[in-house]
């Protein structure tokens, strides 16, 4: 598959400067739309190569408490698929180049309407999508539909995804391979730098796809780890609890939730531009 | 919409009924469930396997268990002849006994060495631990803080089988939480653990392995009706939670078309009264994407779950077994539902008039029996399964009957 749009792009530029990229993950609407827009729109400044953002859920399986939480402040504060696409619309405005990739769970998306998701998702900006709820066995619901409609789909592979499941995971799969490097939840405990090395040398003997490793990186020196021997590092829930912490007893943000979490995202930056030289 | 020469073939290869059904789970998790399949199918070709089921079914379990004619209800409801399907006689008093015998069968086959379940009520949670003791395995239920605290003997009783009960504390603290907490520890520990699901939901082969192992309700009310009567029964009515005790009653009579089958959900405090008052996904929800398959669910209009609610905490779940949502759309089964208020009552009225304490669950199928009799002939004969026995719910009848205990 001949891969164009804003995601190959951007990887082949990390090629180009011989670096990993860094993609963080923020819930849309954590804790309140505006808050969350003008996090959003820092992020590439603070050195955010890729950004995920999550799509609140009410039942998210694979999360652990950090994500939990931030969908439920998100729901709680109004989010809805629709502002979530109006969010990345906005950012669109003010930025072309980087990635925009929606992730969360597949009900919220077959409860808009699968053609009509992927065109407002399409016309807002968004470059990919990855929907934990939705294994290759499941293609036909969203995979195929997106891949036909321009819009990448990102797929999980997981330590359970053996050298004779491999192929069936990245069949459909494209702008790049999200490995997921322990298998849990989101937020917990984080591999062994060696086990990590050795996997993306597995996948990569599966596809030319760049491979991204997340779950469990929580410091700049661990992004570093991962930058050394994938093509970026993802770092969610250790964001999001930098969101948490910056929320008063009544969880309303204090005023310096948004450079506070900007800065957080700066020292990843540093640890993931720094990690091959 | 098609009507297929029988009722009994489904599902397909990929564990669909109709659009219903499928495997949306974590890629993490889905090598686990095709090896469930893979270990499933086997198991039910092995004679062995069978024979260890029925034997563990009789000398434990106290199978078969009666089909036993209601003859002062009949009498005080004056119309069809109701029969009461006896699972509550069961060792460990409820139906979720005969699935979990099935499936730590297939957990030991399958080499797995650490039990992980979800329960409401309690009495999937108690048949988990109690099958767990027997077969010397650890034993982690996940129930939510919210049924915790409406169902402590049934907590009680699962520490005293030995298992851990982890209270859930996220989203609504109830049936759906503790499923999403048990899924979660599947994925984190994924090479010894085994997820035995309590009712005909989850991804596929669940809804599918825990209808077969159901099926023995079914099964044993047509050659005891035969025994009795002679014939087969008219009509047949169940309550649906997940819709386990329902399924396995109504399965093996599906392609009897002379068959009336009638399947009952949660009204909670009305169906009228709103979106979260009740728990009948089917008479108020819409298709969408849980735990693993496609069925009916409670949800707003942006696909978010809601929490339904309903007096009996083993009915309080947002969906229901996706072989149930293309029954009802099929139109095989008709699915009606029965409020709090009618649970309650139907509750007081089988002790009083049959002796018999029923689960606050098997009473919403009760009082769909007392609406529907008076309406039919002496010589309809009408089956309900009596899903469970009632101890575990005298607290909360006690409280809404203003008692103090
Ligand atoms: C006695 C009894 N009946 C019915 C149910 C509902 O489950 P299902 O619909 O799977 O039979 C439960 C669930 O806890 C139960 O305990």
């Amino acid at each position: 598959m001949s891969e164009t749009g804003r995601i190959a792009r951007r990887f082949a530029a990390l090629k180009a400067e011989g670096r990993a990229g860094l993609v963080t993950f923020i819930t849309a609407g954590d804790p309140d739309h505006e808050t969350c827009r003008a996090v959003l729109e820092g992020l590439p400044e603070a050195g955010a190569d890729l950004i995920e953002l999550g799509m609140p859920f009410t039942d998210p399986m694979a999360d652990g408490p950090a994500i939990q939480a931030a969908g439920l402040r998100a729901l709680k504060a109004g989010a809805k698929t629709k502002r979530v696409l109006e969010l990345v619309a906005d950012f669109r405005a003010k930025d072309q180049d980087t990635p925009v990739i929606l992730m969360g769970y597949y009900n919220p998306i077959y409860s808009y309407g699968v053609e009509r998701f992927l065109a407002d998702a399409k016309a807002a900006g968004v470059d990919g999508l990855i929907v934990v709820d939705l294994p290759p066995e499941e293609d036909e619901e969203l995979c195929i539909p997106a891949l036909k409609a321009g819009v990448n789909f990102v797929r999980l592979a997981t330590p359970t995804s053996d050298d004779a499941r491999l192929p069936a995971v990245l069949k459909n799969t494209s702008g790049f391979v999200y490995y997921v490097s322990v298998a849990g939840i989101t937020g917990a405990a984080s591999a062994s730098d060696a086990a990590v090395a050795e996997a993306v040398a597995r996948l990569k003997r599966h596809t030319d796809l760049p491979v991204a490793v997340g779950f469990g990186i929580k410091s700049p020196e661990q992004a570093a780890a991962v930058a050394r021997v994938a093509d970026a590092a993802v770092v969610g829930s250790a964001i999001v609890s930098r969101v948490a912490a910056n929320l008063g007893e009544d969880g309303v943000p204090k005023p310096r939730l948004v450079p506070d979490v900007l800065g957080f995202v700066r020292q990843l930056a540093a640890g993931v531009r720094g990690a091959r030289t | 919409m098609t009507i297929p020469n029988t009722f009994r073939a489904g599902p397909d290869e990929h564990g669909h009924f109709g659009i219903y059904g499928g495997r949306f789970v974590a890629e993490t998790l889905m090598p686990l469930i095709l090896e469930v399949e893979k270990a499933y199918n086997a198991a039910k070709a092995d004679p062995d396997f069978q024979a260890e089921m029925t034997e563990r079914l009789k000398q434990y379990v106290g199978r078969p268990n009666p089909l036993y004619f209601a003859e002062r209800l009949t009498e005080r409801l004056g119309g069809a002849k109701v029969y009461f399907k006896r699972e509550e006689l069961n060792h460990t008093g409820a139906h979720k006994i005969n699935n979990c015998i099935g499936q730590i069968l297939l957990a030991r086959r399958m080499g797995k060495t650490r039990i992980i379940a979800e329960t409401g009520a309690g009495q999937h949670g108690v048949a988990t631990a109690t099958v767990c003791a027997l077969f010397d395995m650890p034993c982690v239920i996940y129930m939510g803080e919210v049924d915790i605290a409406r169902q402590q003997p049934n907590v009680f009783r699962m520490k005293l089988l030995g298992a851990e009960v982890v209270s859930v504390t996220s989203g609504a603290r109830t049936l759906k939480d503790a499923m999403n907490e048990a899924l979660r520890d599947w994925v984190t520990n994924v090479a010894d653990t085994y997820y035995l699901i309590g009712t005909v939901a989850g991804p596929h082969p669940y809804p599918t392995m825990v209808r077969d192992f159901q099926s023995v309700i079914g099964d044993e009310v047509r050659w005891q009706m035969q025994e009795l009567e002679g014939r087969l029964p008219d009509s047949l009515v169940a309550c649906v939670g997940g819709g386990s005790n329902a399924m396995g009653l109504f399965h093996p009579f599906l392609d009897d078309q002379g068959v009336k089958i009638v399947g009952v959900e949660a009204a909670g405090r009305g169906l009228d009264k709103g979106p979260d008052d009740h728990a009948a996904s089917i008479a108020g929800g819409r298709p969408g994407v849980l735990h693993g398959n496609r069925t009916y669910l409670l949800q707003d209009e942006d696909g978010q779950i809601l929490e339904g609610h309903s007096i009996s905490a083993g009915l309080d779940y947002p969906g229901i077994g996706p072989e149930h949502a293309w029954l009802n759309d099929i139109g095989r089964v008709e699915y009606a539902s029965a409020t709090d208020q009618e649970a309650l009552d139907a509750f007081q009225l089988c002790a009083r008039t049959e002796g018999i304490i029923p689960a606050l669950e098997s009473a919403h199928a009760l009082a769909e029996v007392v609406k529907r009799a008076p309406t039919l002939p002496k010589d309809h004969l009408m089956v309900m399964c009596l899903s469970g026995r009632g101890d575990k719910d005298i607290f909360t009848v006690a409280n809404e009957l203003g008692v103090k205990l």
